[in-house]
């Protein structure tokens, strides 16, 4: 009866959340006269004219590829980097180590609009402007912490005694690490990675601060549907539907990671 | 069980401290330098000390916006987090219902900020957006363009609609890090949800809870890009969070040494409420283990 209930609630929670989507994928088929002309609750004469006008214009799909491609060196510099210091941080006692653990995520909680400038310089001294790893860089200030707080904290709920029994039985670190306890990690190395994708795909202020038009991200192009003559609703809804769909990508890829979690049996 | 004592861990967060650093610590320290001078151009800068403080500190506007910050945080919390929790515990475990309420989940996360604000503009307005027309239809008076009330609404529905999945998708990739034995030492005791709930899920939950919460505290205070594009601050100031006026004072007014200086108070703001929430979550842990 409880799982019943749940499941209704659940139901509920997820065609909500799905309504605002909804209304942009029907926006997206509609022509932008047809959709400030009338209200409809599905597109009477559904076109695809404003997914055809983005795959055949450059200055639309390069943006979705510079952002695939800068989003996905942020996520595994992300990854790799903080792999062994989430480790480091959940199993050792160092100098400084709880410190340099919160300091981490101090990075995230500055104010993004007085800090573009400098940043701007800082990235021009090393002549990195309009470049991928420049968008990457920048992006790390964020993810990386964010990634070493999510896997210290699934690492954390690993028993130590499993680390000691595989030293005792041999293992070298590397092997371990990557044969004992990553899979051990998996949900958290999942979500990490999805998040990290996540807030680099989303974010505008430094991407669009660091490129000019070789990396322009795809969340800059989009501003560009305000024109003179308003803004082209059916174009956006569009562009927005398809910078959902890497994401979702990504998330169908981590899902089994996810769901099987820790699995104690397989030591 | 006592951490291992051991220095050499350093060179496992050297890689992390070196990229971080590059990006971090020559801006900070720019934006101190602009928040302690007064510049008139390339080269004419006068150092004027802790007055651009005063002035900013002094100011009434931010006070109200920082209020409203608190606010906006607060409920955005006092909603996301429960809420959040009690949809990773109703997700299913096993089969089909899995992936696809992951793949939902991730949805609305997907989309960049400045679009989150624009699809809302059409979904609430009253003629061709789904919400605007529902409520509406019912016979509520709703306008976010015009009454305080209702573009707060707006807004924290639109902001629970964004950012529930997060703490969702964290809670649930939680829960399913607990040990089926955990589960099944349970039932022998015979333990009532609730009691498995409060005593093992909870307890075990308290990493991803922790960067949860100081995720949304952090992420809704420096909120910029939907509130602006969805209501541009009003109606009125009703609705002007504090980075929004922040960047009315370093645009606006183009004063990079009184922008400079509330970045810092901000900043400072913001790193004392999260460490706040981290001791006390720290001790909260430390309470209910054993």
């Amino acid at each position: 009866m409880t799982i019943q209930k749940r499941t209704i609630g659940l139901a509920i929670y997820f065609a909500l959340l799905l309504l605002p989507i909804y209304w942009m994928l029907n926006m997206s088929l509609r022509t932008n006269a047809d959709i400030l002309g009338s209200f409809a609750l599905y597109p009477h004469d559904p076109t695809l004219g404003n997914y055809i006008k983005i795959f055949t214009d450059e200055s639309w799909y390069s943006g979705y590829i510079n952002s695939i491609i800068y989003v996905t060196i942020n996520t595994a510099i992300s990854l790799f980097t903080a792999l062994p210091a989430a480790y480091a941080f959940s199993r050792y006692h160092f100098i400084g180590d709880k410190h340099m653990f919160f300091w981490l995520l101090t990075n995230r909680m500055a104010p993004a609009a007085v800090f573009l400038l400098p940043f701007f310089q800082l990235y021009s001294t090393f002549g990195l402007i309009d470049t991928y790893i420049a968008v990457a860089l920048a992006h790390c200030l964020f993810n990386v912490p964010l990634a070493v707080w999510i896997l210290e904290g699934f690492m954390s709920g690993v028993p130590r005694e499993i680390d000691e029994t595989a030293y005792l039985d041999g293992y070298s670190f590397p092997r371990f690490f990557i044969t004992v306890f990553l899979p051990l990690i998996r949900a958290g190395v999942g979500v990490t990675a999805f998040f990290c994708f996540m807030f680099s795909w989303v974010e505008l202020l430094f991407a669009r601060t660091l490129t000019v038009t070789n990396a322009k991200p795809i969340a800059a192009t989009m501003t560009r549907t305000v024109s003179a003559t308003g803004l082209d609703w059916g174009l956006l809804a569009a562009a927005g539907i398809l910078t959902i769909v890497p994401g979702a990508l990504v998330i169908w890829f981590v899902r089994n990671h996810l769901a099987k979690g820790f699995a104690l049996g397989r030591v | 069980m006592e951490k291992w004592e051991n220095n050499r861990a350093w060179f496992l967060v050297l890689p992390v401290f070196v990229i971080v650093a590059f990006s971090a610590i020559i801006p900070l320290m720019t934006v101190v330098n602009y928040s302690v001078q007064d510049i008139f151009g390339p080269g004419q800068r006068v150092f004027v000390g802790a007055e651009w403080f005063k002035e900013v500190l002094a100011d009434y506007r931010l006070h109200d916006a920082l209020w409203r910050q608190f606010l906006f945080s607060g409920l955005v919390l006092l909603i996301e987090i429960p809420l959040g929790i009690l949809i990773a515990l109703a997700m299913p475990t096993r089969g089909w219902g899995v992936s696809a309420s992951l793949v939902t989940l991730a949805l609305p996360l997907l989309i960049p900020w400045n679009v989150i604000g624009t699809i809302w503009i059409v979904f609430t307005r009253p003629d061709i957006g789904l919400f605007g027309a529902a409520v509406n239809g019912l016979g509520i008076a709703f306008d976010h363009t015009a009454r305080p009330l209702d573009a707060w609404v707006t807004l924290m529905l639109m902001e629970v609609w964004h950012w529930t999945p997060l703490v969702a998708l964290l809670a649930y990739a939680g829960l399913r890090a607990i040990p089926e034995a955990y589960y099944q030492a349970a039932k022998i005791d015979g333990a009532s949800a609730w009691a498995t709930f409060r005593y093992i899920q909870l307890p075990k939950m308290r990493g991803v809870l922790t960067i949860a919460i100081l995720l949304r505290f952090m992420d809704s205070f420096l909120i910029y890009a939907e509130p602006f594009v969805l209501t541009g601050g009003g109606p009125g100031n009703s609705t002007t969070f504090l980075s929004i006026y922040l960047v009315k004072v370093a645009v606006g007014q183009f004063d990079l040494g009184p922008a400079a200086a509330f970045s810092l108070i901000y900043f400072l703001i913001i790193l004392l409420f999260s460490w706040l929430f981290y001791q006390a979550l720290q001790k909260v842990g430390t309470g209910e283990k054993r």
